[in-house]
């Protein structure tokens, strides 16, 4: 099931939608949309959608999102708000964590 | 000073226990645990020395902050010459064991010959015996622990124990303290129970009085506690979620190794992780995880708690694993998992229980089952010989040679040698996922490249704990740097590889370092301890010991040929992933890694490396 994410005019409406994978983890579960199960949700977003435009709308606590990591590559900050999100990208977010 | 100045020695052949004073020129050179251990070893045992035989020694050492209130100041460390791997080998463990030792009034146990029947070592303070163990030899971890506590009518007496993995010889037997933390690599079991020593048990009441400086001291650990409370990492993440919180975030990133390394992203990830220990089950609604633990002095607390589902098939008709117990951390669920391609979260859960319970490395028996389920798969291996069908993915193979490996009954016999054996004497010695012997930990090299050079040149044999490059590569501590790039990790590795020694020889977890720098480290030992702890020595005397351990391994006979890595890495590429089309560029690494050590293109340590070093 694809779920819809309002995107309050972060990004430019061209009518255009993308449909990704967003993934959120650790201390940041607790911040998945309705309809999200195993730590994950389809979501269709407006075209031009960025990793930085996605952690806005959902109120992510910009400290807590240490690790963006969009198809398996770190996205550093200066890129999160440049980055724009293709079909099928699968955005995954952490908190700063460690183990070992 | 915070050394306790003392040292017990007891001669198991002889049968005697005696003190001695520590050695303070070493102390001041080697700091404790890790470091002033393997000094002590390495100067009173020959390199060549058979690693079962009596002339091999055990040493269980504590640092100069074990036992005090720096923060995690509870560790200490075995060291001995390694069954596995035939190197050093020193295996750090949490838990309350090490601080009592300390607070015992003892800096270090040197355990040397063998005991003509089995004995445990009972100290009490100042005194220390030998005690026939006839009653518990045979015996698990768990059954020895709570037998001698009711024995000597004291529940608040430390126990530290090998289990029936390693009096059946398994290569790869933990030292287990405290139920569930343990010495758990290289087989420093095995060495324990070759001596015939079952177990040593400590009750220490003296504390540690001997803090150079108390108002400095606890000026310097309460800065150091506030530093790690208010670290996301240390402060929020480890409680929470523990290690295994890495589990999705590796696989995502495509360096899990699945499937005896055969691939590098495991579909059942997310079934074996923190978020779902977390998760309420459908069969009886409670979640595998109870809750976590922190070892002494320890105010992270990455500790995991577990139960399993009573009506799981491991334990059905087995109510004595019904109760609470040392649940998967991150390690432990990737050999037991994903190297086998298992998803099974409670047969995880089980098989742990019962590497904690008999004693025995639960990553190198879960990398050893992924080497026999390639075998299986590829027709090598047989049901007849195994004993259960083992193709990847089977829960019930795993339990089942769990069962078998710390019974030493049936093919666990042959699992408890380990991979490299075991895949030599089937004639696919390629199989083996292991350096020198030791089998790797839960990140592949392809995917991190760093860590191909940390399993390489790790002086105990494939180890993600004596250079934990991932921090950096993965995580972003101290800095975040491109796992796929072989550039710059030469240093990196280095550096982590001489701070690690650092951080282990001081008593504390090495966890510390992900919100603490030796800059940390630096004023707690210095307000504890006589003599320079500036940033610099620590620095200094984190590469002596470095240097140390690999001159012992060079003794050893270990040359550059054996910092390597299975050919594997070297030549399939990962599949998946980011780094799908890259094998591990170790040959890029490793010259330049030798500059940096100063060590000749032979990896030995150059003279005026040792003269620099004091070495």
């Amino acid at each position: 099931m694809i779920h819809s994410l309002p995107m309050r005019g972060l990004v430019p409406e061209t009518g255009r939608t993308v449909t990704i994978t967003f993934k959120l983890f650790a201390l940041l579960e607790r911040f998945l949309p309705e309809g999200a199960s195993r730590n994950e949700i389809r979501l269709s977003v407006p075209d031009a959608t960025t990793p930085g435009a996605i952690i806005a709308a959902l109120d992510l606590p910009v400290a807590l999102c240490a690790l963006v990591i969009l198809n398996g590559v770190f996205v550093p900050p200066e890129a999160r708000d440049t980055q724009a999100l293709v079909d099928g990208d699968v955005l995954a977010i952490w908190p700063p964590i460690a183990g070992g | 000073m915070s050394w306790q100045r003392k040292i017990l020695r007891v001669d198991l052949t002889a049968g005697t226990c005696t003190p001695e004073d520590l050695n303070m020129d070493w102390a001041h050179e080697y700091l404790g645990s890790r470091g002033l251990g393997t000094k002590y070893f390495v100067e009173e045992v020959g390199a060549k020395v058979d690693p079962l035989s009596p002339a091999n020694k055990l040493i269980f050492a504590t640092g100069p902050l074990t036992g005090t209130m720096a923060s995690t100041g509870g560790r200490y460390t075995v060291i001995t010459k390694g069954p596995l791997t035939g190197a050093i080998a020193c295996s750090n463990s949490g838990g309350y064991f090490g601080a009592e030792l300390k607070m015992a009034g003892w800096d270090m146990v040197i355990l040397e010959g063998r005991s003509p029947k089995p004995v445990y070592l009972h100290i009490e303070n100042d005194t220390a015996e030998l005690v026939d163990a006839a009653e518990i030899w045979g015996t698990s971890v768990w059954h020895t622990e709570e037998h001698l506590k009711k024995k000597h009518q004291d529940p608040l007496m430390r126990v530290s124990s090998c289990g029936r993995a390693a009096e059946q010889g398994c290569l790869y037997a933990a030292v287990v303290n405290d139920l569930h933390r343990a010495a758990g690599r290289s087989g420093v079991g095995t060495v324990m129970a070759s001596k015939n020593l079952k177990a040593i048990a400590v009750r220490g009441t003296k504390g540690v009085a001997t803090i150079r400086d108390p108002k400095a001291f606890m000026e310097a650990t309460k800065a150091g506690k506030k530093v790690l409370a208010d670290n996301a990492v240390t402060g929020q993440g480890l409680p929470a979620y523990g290690t295994q919180v890495l589990m999705n975030v590796i696989n995502e990133i495509g360096a899990l190794p699945t499937r005896n390394h055969r691939d590098i992203q495991f579909e059942g990830a997310r079934d074996i992780s923190a978020e779902a220990m977390a998760e309420k089950r459908p069969t009886d609604g409670k979640a595998n995880l109870v809750t976590n633990q922190a070892c002494f002095g320890c105010t992270i607390a990455c500790g995991r708690i577990s139960q399993l589902d009573k009506t799981h098939y491991t334990v059905v008709t087995k109510p004595q694993y019904w109760g609470a117990s040392g649940g998967l951390e991150y390690e432990a669920a990737w050999a037991l998992g994903a190297a086998n391609g298992v998803d099974d979260l409670e047969a995880l859960t089980y098989a742990n229980f019962i590497c904690n319970e008999d004693g025995f490395d639960p990553i190198s028996f879960g990398a050893t089952v992924g080497a026999v389920m390639e075998l299986y798969q590829m027709g090598v291996l047989t049901k007849e010989q195994i004993g259960i069908e083992a193709p990847f993915g089977s829960a019930r193979a795993l339990t089942f040679l769990a069962e078998k490996v710390a019974l030493g009954e049936g093919f666990g016999r042959e699992v408890a040698m380990g991979s490299k054996r075991l895949c030599e004497k089937y004639g696919h010695p390629d199989l083996s996922m292991s350096v020198k012997g030791q089998e790797f930990p839960a990140y592949d090299s392809r995917g991190i490249q760093g860590m191909g050079l940390t399993y390489a040149t790790s002086n105990r044999g494939a180890c993600h704990l004596r250079s934990y490059t991932v921090a950096s590569e993965v995580l972003g501590i101290p800095i975040k740097t491109d796992p796929l790039a072989t550039e710059g990790k030469a240093g990196l590795v280095k550096a982590f590889q001489d701070a690690t020694a650092a951080f282990d020889s001081a008593g504390i977890c090495i966890f510390t370092s992900f919100a603490w720098t030796l800059a940390d480290v630096a004023p707690q030992l210095q307000a504890a301890c006589e003599g320079d702890w500036s940033l610099e020595n620590l620095e200094k005397v984190g590469e002596r010991i470095w240097n140390m351990e690999r001159m012992f391994n060079n003794a050893a006979g270990f040359t550059s040929k054996d910092d390597s890595l299975p050919k594997r890495l070297l030549t399939e590429p990962a599949k998946t992933g980011p780094a799908k089309g890259l094998v591990n560029g170790l040959d890029k690494m490793l010259p330049e890694y030798y500059q940096l050590r100063g060590w000749t293109q032979d990896g030995v340590p150059t003279n005026e490396t040792r003269v620099r070093l004091g070495l």
